[in-house]
């Protein structure tokens, strides 16, 4: 398979790996510790790192300067970009930001509405949308030119993702959706995270129906849970959240400090079930303020050690 | 229509409390409609000022008047032989109208009794709801008649985004998702394949991105 | 219902048919939603939004209009002169 960037990420799954990922989120404040902490935890355990950008629309370090830090340490960043907060001006120069530093890897959203964060009063933009800004970067890398047309020197050569999930409503157009950001340029996808094994491999055969799996590389959410207490709020309270009963059957079923440790259990042998599905290409393991945990999960999902490619 | 909203009086005393003859003025058409300032409306405003300031001991007047228009200089014109015997004119119409006002009789401090919301319709009496956001370059041919722009609080033009919810938007759960309303008008005029038509970027120059704007139609001046 | 509390009504009682048995179907509502209006109305200018209130009565019904004008009476008198008065007659004796 043709390579087209410098991208780590985009050369493991091109090989023929299981890619794996994870996600940091910044600080809320200006100490690079508090980034490069996070990297040192999971460096061995990943090809990639996502840096959340303002997530939930609470204002953070930005998702640029803190994929730089991760740069200077020798980490694979995956720059998260919402269009909520910057108009395609800014957007477009981030990505010329982005690519100065050598990052290779952008990953295009929507972004929470300001009203969930810190700055509910403030403006959005929404000047582009998710799937406009994945045909912008793809735009500015093959054809070397900005959106104005002029030409860009020394082009990015970012290696271009997006989101997708499964079991947000509605259901109907999931896979047609997955199918529009293929059209606009989506080479990788990391869906949102999957307790609801079934149903997303009955997404997953709908997708290999259309043949969207040799598309582009889908990578499957996973997150761990750390207790019973956060099944149940996520089921309820996170909007988009497929979080069967029997999950939370399980997890309230141990002693609560035991909890923690069967959650990972239930996320590793998910991730075990799902190595065996046709079409997954990676898993992106999301254990916000619990990245501590990364390496054992992959470990044991046998996915250690990462390969060098 | 242009849909505004009665300011609270509170407001509204604290912002006429410097003037002594002030001419309440309403208008005739969309804030008559949303009942925000049309005739009713001055009359009450009017009585209910007057019986506050009273118990002042005040001598202020509050006249009434409303006028078919006033975005139209052909109604201003009407009260130009009254209009300097008041000290401020307290006006009932939208954001248009009041700044008309100010611009032709501009030595006559005004004061705005609505707040001017948006472009919408009448869902039911006293329920009206945003449906344009004069983006200046209309869509609504390739969205099923339902507005991306206007009625999806991140205005997507590839929607809907992640958080749609039981067909309603992640900010308030009274509120539909446009993007779900569009794609259940599709399915229902047999037009899904169209889901997949990619939208490109919007040209957003012609919004108000662009600029205070203008239509200038040659054809019709004289 | 306004301009009687601005020309010094110290109250006013409106009467209206049965919820359900008015002869213009609506009308009874909508008049008792004006009065919520017009009590809110006093009640930001400070008069007080108790002075007026509406009653629903069929109109063969004689001794409950009696009542209802009497509860009506003590409480106005019991409330006092509206202020609205008070700062009307003021304001002619000081002319």
């Amino acid at each position: 398979m043709k390579i087209n960037t410098p991208s780590k990420l985009e050369k493991v799954f091109k090989s023929g790996h299981i890619a794996v990922t994870s996600e940091c989120g910044p600080p809320r404040g200006s100490d690079p510790e508090a980034v490069t902490s996070k990297g040192t935890l999971i460096k061995d355990h990943v090809d990639a790192v996502n840096i959340t950008d303002n997530q939930t629309a609470m204002t953070r370090m930005s998702s640029l300067a803190a994929c730089i830090h991760l740069k200077q340490m020798g980490l694979e960043p995956i720059l998260q970009m919402v269009t909520r907060d910057r108009n395609r001006v800014a957007l477009q120069s981030d990505i010329l930001g982005a690519a100065s530093f050598d990052i290779n890897n952008v990953l295009c959203l929507s972004g929470d509405h300001q009203s969930f964060g810190d700055c509910a009063q403030g403006q959005n933009v929404h000047d582009l949308d998710s799937m406009q800004l994945v045909q912008t970067v793809r735009h500015m890398r093959d054809e070397g030119k900005f959106l104005g047309g002029d030409d860009i020197k020394r082009p990015p050569k970012m290696f271009v993702g997006a989101a997708a999930n499964p079991f947000a409503d509605p259901f109907e157009i999931r896979v047609p959706r997955l199918a529009k950001k293929i059209a606009c340029g989506a080479e990788f996808i990391q869906t949102q995270c999957i307790y609801n094994i079934d149903k997303f491999e009955e997404w997953m055969r709908r997708v290999r129906d259309r043949g969207l799996h040799e598309k582009t590389f889908i990578m499957a959410g996973m997150t761990p849970m750390k207790s019973a207490g956060m099944a149940k709020f996520m089921k309820k309270r996170v909007p988009g959240m497929d979080v069967p009963d029997e999950i939370i059957a399980r997890l309230a079923g141990v002693e609560k400090k035991k909890q923690a440790q069967e959650g990972i259990d239930i996320c590793v042998e998910h991730i075990q079930r799902l190595k065996e599905v046709e079409g997954i290409a990676g898993f992106h393991v999301m254990a916000i303020e619990w990245e501590e945990k990364v390496p054992e999960i992959v470990e044991r999902s046998g996915l250690y050690p990462r390969p060098e490619v | 229509m242009i849909v505004a909203d009665k300011k609270p009086i509170e407001e509204i005393i604290e912002t006429v409390k410097a003037y002594d003859r002030i001419l309440v003025l309403g208008c005739n058409e969309c804030v008559t409609v949303c009942e925000a300032g049309g005739k009713k409306e001055v009359e009450v405003l009017a009585s209910a000022l007057r019986m506050h300031f009273i118990q002042e001991g005040s001598k202020k007047t509050f006249d009434e008047q409303t006028l078919e228009r006033q975005c139209d200089h052909e109604y201003l014109e009407e009260i130009r032989s009254v209009i300097d015997n008041y000290d401020a004119v307290l006006s009932l119409a939208c954001g248009v109208g009041v700044q008309f006002m100010a611009e032709k009789y501009h030595t006559t401090p005004l004061i705005p009794g609505v707040n001017t919301c948006f472009l919408g319709a009448t869902e039911k009496r006293g329920l009206w709801t945003e449906r344009c956001q004069a983006c200046g370059s209309c869509v609504l041919a390739h969205t099923a008649g339902i507005c991306p722009i206007s009625r999806c609080a991140k205005r997507v033009m590839n929607g809907p985004c992640g958080g749609s919810t039981g067909g309603k938007c992640e900010i308030n759960k009274d509120l539909d998702c446009a993007w779900q309303l569009i794609i259940d008008r599709l399915r229902d005029l047999d037009r899904m394949d169209d889901y997949e038509i990619v939208t490109p970027i919007k040209d957003w120059s012609t919004e108000r991105a662009g600029g205070p704007r203008t239509v200038s139609r040659e054809d019709v001046q004289v | 219902m306004l301009r009687a509390f601005e020309k010094g009504a110290d109250g006013v009682f409106v009467v209206g048919c049965m919820e359900g048995d008015c002869h213009f179907k609506t009308g009874n509502f909508r008049a008792r939603k004006r009065v919520e209006q017009a009590a809110a109305i006093l009640d930001s200018v400070g008069v007080g939004g108790e002075r007026v209130q509406m009653y629903n009565l069929s109109s063969g019904e004689g001794p409950l209009f009696a009542q209802y004008a009497i509860e009506m009476d003590e409480k106005i008198r019991a409330l006092g002169p509206s202020p609205v008065r008070t700062a009307l007659e003021a304001q002619k004796t000081a002319a």
